[in-house]
C-alpha cells in the first residue's frame, strides 16, 4: 500500500492526514515502544511545522521547497525487486564485511550477506529486532534523537517502519565492518523515512559503514533518523558515504550517547545529492570519553550540503575532535554549523573544531559557523575556519618539478582531503573513497 | 650555441606598470657555474622566476634561448622536462602531499619526456635512498609531506636533493644560502659540488659572497637595478665583499653620464 501526498494542501497537512489514514493499519508498530511514540511525535510535528529559513538552524538550507513536492509515501513492505547486478557498483568488494542491503529503507535479506557474526551479535532490520529483541529496542529506541525541537525527527518517529539494527553485547568484538548498503529504487518520487538503531554495549567494539546510493532518476527525499548507544569502554566507528545522485535529497539525523572511557567516531563524506542536511549529535555522557567527528564534502554542480554537528560535553575529563572539509566546485553550496556545548561542572574538557573549505569557482559558496556554549571554567575549546583557493604557489612548485598543471591541482586537492581520509581506519574503505575522490577531481580538469 | 642565452631581457609585473629587469644579457654553458650577486631588489630572483616560468611576470622585451630554443614558449612543467630546475628561495610546504609519491611522479614525468624508461617502485626507492645519502638528507624526511615541518636547512637541502633526483641540465639556485647556519651551508654546498659536471650548468643567485667560498664560480655577475653592471671571475665576489655594491653603482652612473 502506498499513500500519495495531496499537493493542494500545505505539506504539513499532507503528512498529518496520511498519518490519520494509516494509523492502526500500516503503522501498527512492530514494537510497543515504537508504536507509543507515534502519537506524540505527529502532534509535535504538527506544532513545529516543516522548518523554514526563519529558523536560525535552517537559515541557509531551504528544505521546505524540497519537501513541497508530490512524493509518494510507501507504507508497506513492497520494495521493487532488484538483484545483485543492480547493486554491484556499490558493494565495495575489497571490504570484507557483514553486508546488509536496504532497498527503500527496508532490509532485503536476499541481497544481504551477513557471514559469521560473533555469538550474541544481532544485525537485522529494526522491525525484526522490535519483535525478537523488544527489551533492547525499548531500552534505547527514541532515547537519543529528541524530536521536541526537530520537526523532521518527529515526522520520522511518527512514521517509523523499518531500518537497520545492530546490537553488540558487552565485551564482544566485531572485527569486520558491518556494512549497510542503502539503495533507493523505483519510478516514483518517494518520501522515505528509515530508522536505525545501533547499540554497542560496555567493552564492545564495532565498525559500522553505511553507503547511500540510488538506482532511480526520480526525485526522492529520505528523512533518516539514526540512534546509537556506546557503552563504557566501548568503541564505535561509524562511516557514512553519501552518493545518491543529483535528484535525491535527504535529512540525515544521527544522535547518540557514549559512556565512561568510550570512543565514538563518525566520518561522513558527501559526493552528491540535491539538498543534503546532516545533523550529527554526540553526547559524551561519561568521563574520559573520546569523541571524533570528521566530514568531507566534494561539491559539484548545484549540490547543497549542510552539516550541522553538535558535541555535548555533559561530564568532565573528555576530549572531542572535529574536522570538516569541503571542496566546492561549480555552483555548489556548503554549510557547516558546529556546536559545542560544555555544561556546568564538565571540567577539563578539551574540544577542538576546525572547518576548512576550498572554493574552486566564484559561484561556489560556503557558510560556516562555529557555536561554542561553555559553562565550565577549566576547559580548552578551540575552533577555526578557513576558506580559500588552491595554493597557487604550491601548484607552481609542483609544476616546476615536472608535474602538469592538471596533476598539480589534483594532487593539491587530494592532499587537502587527505587529512580527513587518514582518519578512515578501514583500509579498503579509505581506498574506495580516495579513488572516488580522485576520479571526481580528474573530471574537473579533463 | 650555449645552454642558456639571455638577451636584452626586460621584465615587468603582469598587469602593473613596474619595470624590474631592464636589459639583462647572460650566457651560460654546460659545465659552468655562474653566480649572480646583487643587493635586495636588484632583480636577481625575478630573473630566476622568469627562467622557471612564473606567470606573474611579463616579459616586455628580449629573449631567452635554452639549448637554442625559445624558453619563454614553454610551460613551467615543460621547462622541467627539458631540464630546467629552480631551487626555490622559499620552498613551499605541501601538507598531505607525500614526498615519495610526488617525487616518483616528478622523476618519471621528466624521464618520460627525455625518452628514458619509467622507474619501477623498487628502482625509484633505491635511487631515492642513494641520492638522499649523497646529499646528506635524512631519508626519514622522504616519508613525510613535502617540506611540512622541515627546518629551514632541511628545506634547502631538500631542494638540492630534488635537483639530484631530477638531474637537470640547467640548475638555478635562488638564494639557497639565505638563512642557513654554517654547517647547513657547508652541507648544501657539498651537495651542489657533487652535482657539478660537464653536462650541467649552474646559476647561483646570492646576496652574500660566503656561499661562493664553498661553491667556486667560473663567472660572477653583479646585478644592480635590473641590469648586469659588471661581470668577472671569482675574484669579483671577494672585491664586492670588501667594497660593497656602491662603487660599482657609482662607476656605472659615471659611465652613463659621460
Amino acid at each position: 500500500m502506498t499513500t500519495a501526498l495531496d499537493t493542494d494542501v500545505r505539506p504539513e497537512d499532507r503528512f498529518i492526514s496520511a498519518f490519520k489514514v494509516n494509523h492502526g493499519q500500516a503503522l501498527n508498530g512492530t514494537n510497543a515502544s515504537i508504536a507509543q511514540q507515534r502519537e506524540d511525535a505527529i502532534e509535535r510535528f504538527a506544532q513545529l511545522g516543516i522548518p523554514d529559513s526563519n529558523l536560525e538552524a535552517w537559515k541557509y538550507t531551504n528544505i521546505s521547497k524540497i519537501i513541497d513536492r508530490p512524493y509518494t509515501l510507501p507504507l508497506a513492505p513492497e520494495a521493487p525487486s532488484i538483484d545483485e547486478s543492480d547493486i554491484e557498483p556499490f558493494t565495495i568488494d575489497e571490504m570484507d564485511a557483514h553486508r546488509v542491503v536496504l532497498v527503500n529503507g527496508r532490509v532485503d535479506p536476499s541481497l544481504s550477506d551477513l557471514g559469521d557474526l560473533p555469538s550474541g551479535v544481532v544485525v537485522s532490520s529494526l522491525a525484526q529486532a522490535g519483535n525478537e529483541h523488544p527489551d533492547i529496542v525499548e531500552q534505547h529506541y527514541g532515547k537519543y534523537a529528541d524530536f521536541e525541537d526537530e520537526a523532521l525527527t518527529a515526522l520520522n518517529t511518527a512514521f517509523v517502519q523499518d531500518g537497520a539494527f545492530v546490537y553488540v553485547p558487552s565485551g564482544t568484538i566485531v572485527e569486520k565492518p558491518i556494512f549497510f548498503l542503502h539503495v533507493t529504487a523505483g519510478q516514483e518520487d518517494l518520501f522515505l523515512q528509515p530508522r536505525h538503531l545501533f547499540v554497542v554495549e560496555d567493552g564492545a567494539i564495532a565498525k559500522i559503514v553505511e553507503a547511500q546510493h540510488s538506482l532511480t532518476d526520480a526525485h526522492t527525499f529520505t528523512n533518516t533518523v539514526s540512534e546509537f548507544f556506546v557503552g563504557e569502554r566501548a568503541n564505535l566507528e561509524h562511516y557514512l558515504v553519501q552518493d545518491e545522485g543529483p535528484n535525491a535529497s535527504q535529512v540525515h539525523t544521527r544522535a547518540g550517547t557514549q559512556k565512561d572511557d568510550s570512543v565514538c567516531s563518525s566520518n561522513t563524506i558527501t559526493f552528491s545529492g540535491e539538498v543534503v542536511r546532516n545533523n550529527a549529535n554526540i553526547e559524551a555522557d561519561g568521563t574520559f570519553c573520546e569523541s571524533n567527528m570528521y566530514g568531507l564534502c566534494i561539491g559539484k554542480d548545484e549540490m547543497h550540503v549542510d552539516n550541522h554537528t553538535q558535541m555535548d560535553h555533559v561530564q568532565p575529563d573528555c576530549n572531542s575532535n572535529e574536522l570538516y572539509k569541503h571542496v566546492l566546485n561549480d555552483e555548489s553550496t556548503a554549510v557547516f554549523n558546529g556546536k559545542v556545548l560544555v555544561t556546568r561542572g564538565s571540567q577539563r574538557i578539551d574540544a577542538y573544531q576546525q572547518n576548512d573549505t576550498i572554493v574552486l569557482t566564484n559561484d561556489a559558496q560556503i557558510y560556516t559557523k562555529p557555536e561554542l556554549e561553555i559553562y565550565a571554567d577549566d576547559v580548552v575549546c578551540s575552533h577555526g575556519a578557513t576558506t580559500g583557493q588552491v595554493d597557487e604557489e604550491g601548484v607552481f612548485y609542483l609544476r616546476s618539478r615536472g608535474l602538469s598543471e592538471r596533476r598539480a591541482r589534483i594532487l593539491m586537492l587530494q592532499a587537502f582531503c587527505d587529512e580527513v581520509l587518514s582518519e578512515y581506519k578501514i583500509d579498503a574503505l579509505r581506498e574506495h573513497v580516495t579513488d572516488k575522490i580522485r576520479q571526481r577531481f580528474a573530471s574537473y580538469f579533463a | 650555441m650555449a645552454l642558456l642565452e639571455v638577451e636584452n631581457l626586460h621584465v615587468g609585473v603582469e598587469g602593473e606598470d613596474i619595470h624590474i629587469l631592464k636589459g639583462v644579457d647572460l650566457t651560460l654553458d654546460t659545465g659552468e657555474m655562474h653566480a649572480i650577486m646583487g643587493p635586495n631588489g636588484s632583480g636577481k630572483s625575478t630573473l630566476a622566476a622568469v627562467l622557471a616560468g612564473r606567470e606573474e611576470y611579463e616579459v616586455l622585451d628580449g629573449e631567452i634561448r635554452y639549448d637554442g630554443e625559445d624558453l619563454l614558449e614553454l610551460e613551467p612543467e615543460e621547462r622541467a622536462e627539458e631540464g630546467v630546475f629552480l631551487a626555490f628561495q622559499y620552498p613551499v610546504e605541501l601538507p598531505g602531499v607525500s614526498m615519495t609519491n610526488f617525487l616518483k611522479e616528478a622523476v618519471n614525468s621528466v624521464r618520460e619526456a627525455r625518452g628514458q624508461e619509467e622507474l619501477s617502485s623498487a628502482e625509484f626507492l633505491q635511487m631515492l635512498r642513494e641520492r638522499a645519502e649523497m646529499m646528506g638528507l635524512n631519508a626519514d624526511l622522504t616519508k613525510r609531506s613535502v617540506n611540512e615541518g622541515f627546518s629551514g636547512g632541511e628545506k634547502k637541502r631538500n631542494e638540492i636533493f630534488q635537483l639530484a633526483m631530477l638531474e637537470p641540465r640547467l640548475a638555478i639556485l635562488d638564494e639557497t644560502d639565505s638563512g642557513l647556519d654554517i654547517d647547513a651551508l657547508k652541507n648544501v654546498s657539498d651537495g651542489v659540488n657533487k652535482l657539478r659536471n660537464d653536462d650541467r650548468g649552474f646559476l647561483v643567485i646570492t646576496h652574500y659572497e660566503r656561499i661562493l667560498q664553498y661553491i667556486v664560480p667560473d663567472r660572477v655577475h653583479v646585478m644592480i637595478d635590473g641590469k648586469i653592471l659588471r661581470s668577472g671571475g671569482k675574484e669579483l665576489a671577494r672585491h664586492l665583499e670588501d667594497h660593497g655594491y656602491e662603487g660599482i653603482r657609482e662607476e656605472a652612473a659615471a659611465a652613463a653620464a659621460a
